[in-house]
């Protein structure tokens, strides 16, 4: 018979003696408050290394990321402040077979929703089938009727796509929400890789972590696949609203990784639909562009007049044919919060397969009964707002004081197309490391899906973790911060 | 490489460039006044003003001194401010080590700006930025890859270098022609322009310190080895030039590279002689070639016609 402390370690040992365990999912620990095999080793390390080495990581950790300037810039205040990201040192770890379900799952997904957009934009027969109703795309947000009739290169409106997954306590992955507009926060998944591997070489050579480095490679690949035919060598440039924008730490560097042209909307012109950036050399055609830009800003003659980031008669050069975006206009439909409930339904209809990775429970708010329901029960939902992302314009009900209800209620009401109410959930947690001690934090993935000529995963993802004790908003705009995460062989 | 590139990173040189000038003339006034009486102390504050380019009309009753200071200490400041803001527009082509060290400058002006530090010790705050300026040139030459970028990074520098000494030099030898004996008093107001250009010591190795303004004129136009010469800066200009005119291959840019060649051939081959007899019109014709090759850069490389350039 094993002797307690041996082969079954103890979780109140060292600096795991404020570790609580309760019914969410907890990444490192199960229910018998073993840790899980491929935790083992670094559950190991981190009972051996003693506590001043790991503070010592800690910092060298925060340094690095200080001198890479890697930072973001949060909104609201009275002027953008420049952050560093806050990081975890721990890794959070994912198995191979867990890995392959994410895999598959978020394959189909993209696959399904690139086929939602052509069909909105085209011949829609979904609408016809009933199978959404047309009001609610219609009367969603980021629905452009500019869209009909074009068709995306390949048919692939969404190239580069950030899924939000949790881990339910019954250690399920779910969906939690599509990011199909220009989703952000690749670079800290591959700079973080690369300050891990400085800091815990030790780690790495006893665990096999799957690499991700090869990320900008594979979203240079899967845009030049997206070029228009017949151009030989695609010239492929990133768009970027420009320096105040809060990921552009992160154009700057997937432009260098790539070694493509960061551009901004002043440095391209378009003549005859056709698009040129103006060099020192004179004007050289663009093929492809992967835009950081809103729809909204893209183009002030087609969108937004006040816009000052665009390029003017860049929409029309686009209808042409003459010049790729990536993403496409328009795709934000399909990642509105209200139609994300009606994504399981696509994903039969469309590929005639059920979805291997489940959505979060959702309430659509315009049926009176349920929002009445919602209304009366707001301290026990999750309500957000449907065209929003980055964590704003939420309200998280067991957080919320009686005035955030209030204000909620009354917005609801004047509204209620514009919001969903998800039941509060118990996202998984996973260790985090704070001055010594090792305590559980909430934590959701977001891995990158780029589809081209195929679809691409790289093995990995942005873990973001909610640094406050209790807290379930893991946006770094809301005091989250980041983890490496590592998916084995 | 990008136009908007371009034009940040030349702006970005010329802002420091300038911001360098103003201090080291703002710093040989201040340590002028220190030996000198109060009577030529205004005439000199005046001329200061003028060679800063300073254009709005000069009050009744000012003191040309306290006018004069604060009026550098704006342009110093601002252009400090300028320079950082071009270099934050592309950040990702300069190294870090670049916009670390001009950051840091940004940020020791500002300090001494709020604590009022810059009018307590103005010599301080004079030598803070001249050194800095040092370091950010020395940080680009050694760290940053010697291509396009750093082409229109050194035009940048020569062509407000140029176009600042031959504004020095047509002030003083408008109040100070040429040919007259120079006494006492005049021989410290040509230490003091040399002064402004970094000149005196190397004014000396070549001509003793005997100062005479001919003398003056051909070191500070005329030198070939001299980095705060006229001519020295048209070279390094036009080489800089032809080097981006190579990258570039824009069929019109030949444009660009011929006017600086003749800036720089002028200097080259216009005998002292001549140089001395039509001086006045000599430093105009400088900082108007100046002029015009700025326009020409601008127009060939960055803010060209759409048209134009789709014929080309």
């Amino acid at each position: 018979m094993a002797t307690p402390g041996i082969d079954e370690p103890r979780i109140a040992s060292g600096p795991f003696s404020s570790y609580v365990l309760d019914s969410a999912f907890d990444e490192m620990f199960d229910a018998q408050r073993r840790p899980r095999p491929h935790y083992r080793a670094l559950y190991e390390l981190l009972l051996s290394l003693p506590v001043e080495q790991m503070r010592h990581k800690k910092q060298a950790a925060d340094v690095s990321f200080l001198h890479q300037g890697i930072t973001f810039t949060v909104y609201g205040r009275d002027e953008g402040t420049e952050r560093i990201f806050p990081h975890d040192l721990l890794p959070r770890i994912i198995t191979s077979s867990e890995w392959e379900t994410i895999e598959r799952g978020l394959t189909q997904r993209i696959t399904a929703l690139n086929l939602f957009l052509k069909d909105i934009y085209n011949e829609g027969r979904c609408l016809a089938d009933g199978v959404v109703p047309r009001e609610m795309v219609y009367s969603c947000k980021h629905f452009r009727r500019q869209m009909r009739g074009v068709t995306a290169p390949k048919n692939i409106y969404v190239a580069v796509m950030g899924t939000d997954l949790i881990r339910l306590p019954d250690g399920r992955f779910v969906v939690l929400e599509d990011n199909l507009r220009v989703p952000s926060g690749v670079s800290y998944m591959l700079t973080s890789r690369q300050v891990m591997k400085r800091i815990f070489p030790e780690l790495f050579q006893y665990t096999d972590v799957r690499p991700i480095d090869h990320y900008p490679e594979a979203l240079l690949t899967t845009l030049r696949a997206l070029a228009p035919e017949g151009r030989g060598e695609p010239n492929i440039v990133l768009l970027t609203p420009g320096v105040f924008n809060s990921a552009y730490f992160e154009h700057t560097y997937l432009a260098r990784q790539m070694g493509i042209e960061l551009v901004e909307g002043r440095d391209l012109v378009v003549h005859d639909n056709v698009v040129y950036m103006r060099t020192t050399g004179g004007l050289r055609r663009v093929d492809v562009i992967y835009r950081r830009v809103d729809d909204d800003f893209i183009d002030p003659l087609a969108f937004r007049s006040d816009s000052i980031l665009g390029v003017a008669g860049l929409f029309n050069a686009y209808r042409a044919g003459n010049v790729t975006l990536a993403n496409a206009l328009g795709t934000g439909v399909a990642d509105d919060k209200a139609l994300y409930a009606y994504v399981p339904k696509l994903i039969k209809y469309f590929l005639g397969e059920d979805p291997i990775l489940d959505n979060v429970e959702t309430l659509l708010l315009t049926e009176p009964a349920v929002r009445r329901h919602v209304l009366d029960h707001l301290d026990k939902f999750v309500v957000k707002a449907v065209g929003e992302s980055g964590g704003y314009g939420m309200l998280i009900g067991p957080h919320s004081t009686a005035e955030q209800r209030e204000e909620f209620r009354e917005r609801i009401e004047a509204d209620p197309r514009n919001y969903i109410a998800q039941p509060t959930l118990m996202l998984s947690r996973a260790p985090c490391f704070f001055d010594g001690k090792v305590e559980p934090r909430h934590v959701d993935l977001r891995p990158y899906i780029l589809c081209g000529d195929k679809v691409t995963i790289v093995p990995g993802g942005l873990t973001r973790v909610a640094l406050r004790s209790g807290s379930l908003v893991v946006n770094s705009s809301q005091g989250g911060g980041s983890k490496d995460t590592w998916v084995l062989q | 490489m990008l136009s908007r590139v371009a034009d940040s990173l030349y702006w970005m040189s010329r802002y420091l460039e300038r911001a360098e000038h103003t201090a080291r003339v703002l710093g040989v006034q201040l340590n002028l006044m220190l030996e000198q009486d109060p009577k030529s102390s205004d005439r000199r504050w005046l001329r200061v003003l003028a060679s800063l380019g300073h254009t709005e009309p000069f009050p009744e009753d000012g003191d040309p001194f306290a006018v004069a200071q604060a009026h550098a200490l704006r342009q110093i400041t601002a252009s400090i401010g300028f320079a950082r803001e071009n270099a934050r527009q592309v950040r990702e082509q300069i190294s870090s080590e670049m916009w670390e060290q001009l950051n840091r400058l940004f940020h020791e002006v500002r300090r001494m700006e709020s604590a009022d530090l810059w009018k307590a010790q103005p010599l301080d705050f004079v030598a803070v930025i001249v050194e800095s300026s040092h370091l950010v040139q020395g940080v680009t030459d050694s760290t940053m890859n010697h291509g396009e970028g750093w082409q229109f990074i050194q035009v940048g520098r020569f062509i407000e270098r140029a176009a600042e000494i031959a504004r020095l030099l047509d002030i003083y030898f408008h109040e100070f022609p040429a040919g007259q004996p120079i006494d006492s008093g005049e021989h410290m107001e040509w230490v003091g322009l040399l002064r402004s250009c970094t000149a005196f010591e190397a004014y000396c190795k070549v001509y003793t310190a005997d100062l005479r303004p001919e003398r003056v004129a051909e070191f500070l136009l005329l030198n070939s080895e001299f980095p705060h010469s006229v001519r020295f800066a048209a070279d390094r200009m036009q080489h800089s030039l032809e080097c981006i005119n190579e990258a570039a291959a824009s069929r019109r840019s030949p444009r660009v590279a011929k006017i600086a060649g003749r800036l720089s051939a002028g200097l080259m081959f216009t005998p002292l002689e001549e140089v001395v007899e039509g001086l006045a019109e000599f430093f105009a014709d400088i900082q108007q070639q100046c002029a015009r090759i700025h326009v020409a850069i601008h127009e060939v490389y960055i803010t060209y016609s759409i048209e134009a350039a789709i014929e080309a």
